[in-house]
C-alpha cells in the first residue's frame, strides 16, 4: 500500500514537533517538513497563511497526512492516517 | 547560563508553587535548551512551542511560564509543552492527553 504524502509545518524548538518528526523517521515514513521560525518576512506570512488554512489555531505542529491534517503529535491519530494501525 | 543550570533555578523557583518538571528527563533537559535559544535569539525565554513575534511585548503571554500553564496545569495536568506538570501527572493518575492550545490566534498576528 502506497503511503499518501506526508508535510509537517513546525518549530525548530518545539517538543511536539520533534516528537512527530522523531515518530516518521522511526517508522521510515518520508515528510516534508518547514520550520516556521526559522523563516522570516514575506516568506514566514505566506506560509502561515497556508497553515491556518489547515488550521485556523495556527499551533505546530500541523501535520498533513493525504487529505488528513492533523493537530499536534498525536500519534495514534497520525498512525491510523498512515495506514500504520 | 547552561541547561543544567537553567534547570536547577527554575526547579527551586516553580516545584513550591506545584509546578513541577516532567518525569520525561530528556524532553525537559531539551526544553531547557530550547528556552536557551530563544534568550538567544529574542532577548527572553519564549515558549519553544509556540512562534515568537520577536516582539516582547506581544510575546508577553508565552514568555515562560506563559500565563495558560496555570489553566492548562489545573485542566491536563500539564503545560502546553509538557514541561511543568503537576504531581498527580507525574504519578500517572492523570491520562496524558495531548494539551491543545489556549492561546487565543489573534494574539500571533
Amino acid at each position: 500500500m502506497s503511503v499518501p504524502p506526508v508535510k509537517i509545518y513546525s518549530l525548530s524548538t518545539c517538543s511536539h514537533c520533534k516528537s512527530t518528526k522523531k515518530m516518521l523517521s522511526d517508522c521510515t515514513i518520508q515528510f516534508d517538513y518547514v520550520d516556521v521560525d526559522t523563516l522570516v518576512g514575506d516568506e514566514r506570512a505566506a506560509i502561515l497563511e497556508d497553515v491556518k488554512k489547515f488550521n485556523p489555531k495556527c499551533s505546530f505542529p500541523t501535520v498533513i497526512i493525504g487529505n488528513t491534517v492533523i493537530v499536534g503529535f498525536k500519534e495514534k491519530e497520525i498512525k491510523e492516517a498512515l495506514g500504520l494501525v | 547560563m547552561n541547561a543544567e543550570q537553567l534547570y536547577e533555578m527554575l526547579k527551586k523557583v516553580q516545584e513550591p508553587k506545584g509546578y513541577y518538571f516532567s518525569d520525561d528527563a530528556e524532553r525537559v533537559a531539551d526544553l531547557m535548551k530550547d528556552l536557551l535559544v530563544n534568550k538567544e535569539r529574542y532577548g527572553y525565554m519564549v515558549c519553544p512551542c509556540r512562534l515568537s513575534s520577536g516582539d516582547r511585548e506581544k510575546d508577553r503571554d508565552i514568555i515562560c511560564p506563559c500565563v495558560y500553564r496555570t489553566e492548562d496545569v489545573a485542566e491536563y495536568g500539564s503545560c502546553y509543552c509538557n514541561l511543568y506538570v503537576s504531581r498527580e501527572w507525574n504519578e500517572g493518575k492523570i491520562p496524558r492527553e495531548y494539551v491543545p492550545e489556549r492561546r487565543p490566534v489573534e494574539k500571533m498576528f
